[in-house]
């Protein structure tokens, strides 16, 4: 075999691998739909967050704007506070809206859903959220019912 | 009485052999890689050598590894539709095929077809060139044997090894769609979109990368350490192979049951 035969048959085998490699990380992985871009920090203060970890989604309307980055409790006002790295590109949330803590589907992941508030003021690095619903407790709901249904 | 003491000291003496063995080829393979690092920068200087080497370490080896990826991948399909849809879940097949090639099979099966295809032929060209006193030869003409011979092969597997291995995950990949979307029916727009959702760049898709670098590594180095110590007999380059091909697989193995559990501990 010459040497330029040869040559060409590793280009090629490198170039397949790379091109492997690329197709894995863009069509296989969700490198494109990482936030890689700038993102603002909102806290909020939840009584419970659930099954809520760092890395959760961030919605609004459903359509992903951010992620939860960090959470940390506060035992002063007993209380959890979680922080929101909202995408720059969507720094037009009123400074009034909710932050609330659902579940995707009945036994699903756990997420902050955004409803926006009506202030004129828009949310900017830093801000606290002052209005936030804890998430649902399922075990919590159930015990309410059955206290319901035995009271009854 | 005599028998039985005489027998016992005949233990520990094959146990204290065992163990000096072992230890002694501990040893030389250690000085070995670090002789190969020490070449490693004359190799690149003189990529032709590289190049060569890639050829009979990678190209060669594409065949077998995209046969196989693609069974692989087709096999993930059709069993794992044959199991989702007991639960009415055959959307997230994407998932499944997507997360166990990236993650545990791509780098290790490749792992496995590495050692097979291009450990053993390291081992055994490595083994009759010391059975017929060819590094003796070089090392007459002052060409070192490790940065002629050595060095390459190892930059070689080291270089080919993960790219064989994102190979063989893409073909499974296609693999499983064309099993799972073509043939059965699960929907095309489901399959990708829940490979997508749940396949982490960084937490999947890199720790396979960094597996299959560390199986080519350790499969590379032990090929090279077999060949290179082969006993110079022709017996002995047929056993150097054989254990070439299986110490390979096992530390593959043993690796990625400890990589595997270090990387989902932190998660």
């Amino acid at each position: 075999m010459t040497r330029h035969t040869l040559e060409i048959w590793v280009g090629v085998f490198v170039a397949a691998g790379i091109a492997a490699l690329f197709v894995l990380a863009m069509k296989v992985s969700n490198l494109n739909t990482v936030t890689t871009g700038d993102t603002y920090k909102v806290t909020a203060r939840f009584d419970n967050i659930g099954g809520l970890s760092i890395r959760s989604p961030v919605k609004a309307s459903g359509v992903l704007v951010g992620r939860v980055s960090n959470i940390a409790y506060d035992d002063k006002t007993y209380s959890a506070i979680v922080t929101l790295s909202i995408q720059q590109n969507f720094n037009q949330f009123p400074a009034d809206s909710r932050a609330s803590i659902y579940t995707a589907g009945l036994l699903g992941e756990q997420y902050i859903e955004l409803l926006p508030g009506a202030e004129d003021d828009y949310l900017k690095d830093g801000d606290r959220l002052l209005m936030a619903d804890s998430a649902m407790i399922l075990e919590q709901m159930i015990g309410r019912i059955i206290a319901d249904k035995i009271s009854e | 009485m005599q028998n039985i003491v005489c027998w016992i000291i005949n233990c520990f003496e094959l146990l204290g052999q065992w163990a000096t063995h072992l230890f002694e080829r501990t040893g030389r393979s250690a000085l070995f890689l670090s002789r190969i690092f020490q070449s490693i920068p004359f190799a690149i200087v003189r990529p032709w050598l590289v190049f060569q080497q890639l050829y009979s370490v990678g190209v060669l080896t594409i065949i077998i590894v995209l046969v196989a990826g693609a069974f692989v991948g087709m096999v993930l399909g059709l069993q794992g539709y044959n199991i989702l849809v007991r639960f009415n879940s055959e959307s997230s097949l994407g998932t499944m095929v997507g997360l166990t090639l990236v993650r545990e099979l791509g780098p290790v099966v490749t792992a496995l077809l590495f050692a097979g295809r291009a450990g053993s032929a390291l081992t055994a060209e490595l083994g009759l060139m010391k059975t017929t006193d060819q590094f003796s030869a070089m090392e007459m003409m002052a060409v070192d044997p490790f940065k002629r011979v050595i060095a390459p092969r190892f930059l070689a597997g080291f270089i080919s090894m993960p790219l064989l291995a994102a190979i063989f995950s893409a073909v499974g990949i296609y693999g499983g769609y064309f099993v799972g979307v073509a043939l059965l029916g699960v929907d095309d727009g489901a399959f990708w979109a829940q490979m997508q959702k749940s396949v982490d760049f960084h937490e999947d898709f890199m720790n396979g990368v960094w597996k299959s670098i560390t199986f080519g590594f350790v499969a590379t180095w032990i090929a090279l350490f077999e060949g290179y110590d082969t006993v110079p007999t022709s017996e002995g380059v047929g056993r150097a192979t054989t254990q070439s091909v299986v110490h390979a697989s096992l530390a593959v193995l043993a690796l990625n049951f400890i990589l595997t559990a270090l990387t989902l501990e932190t998660n």
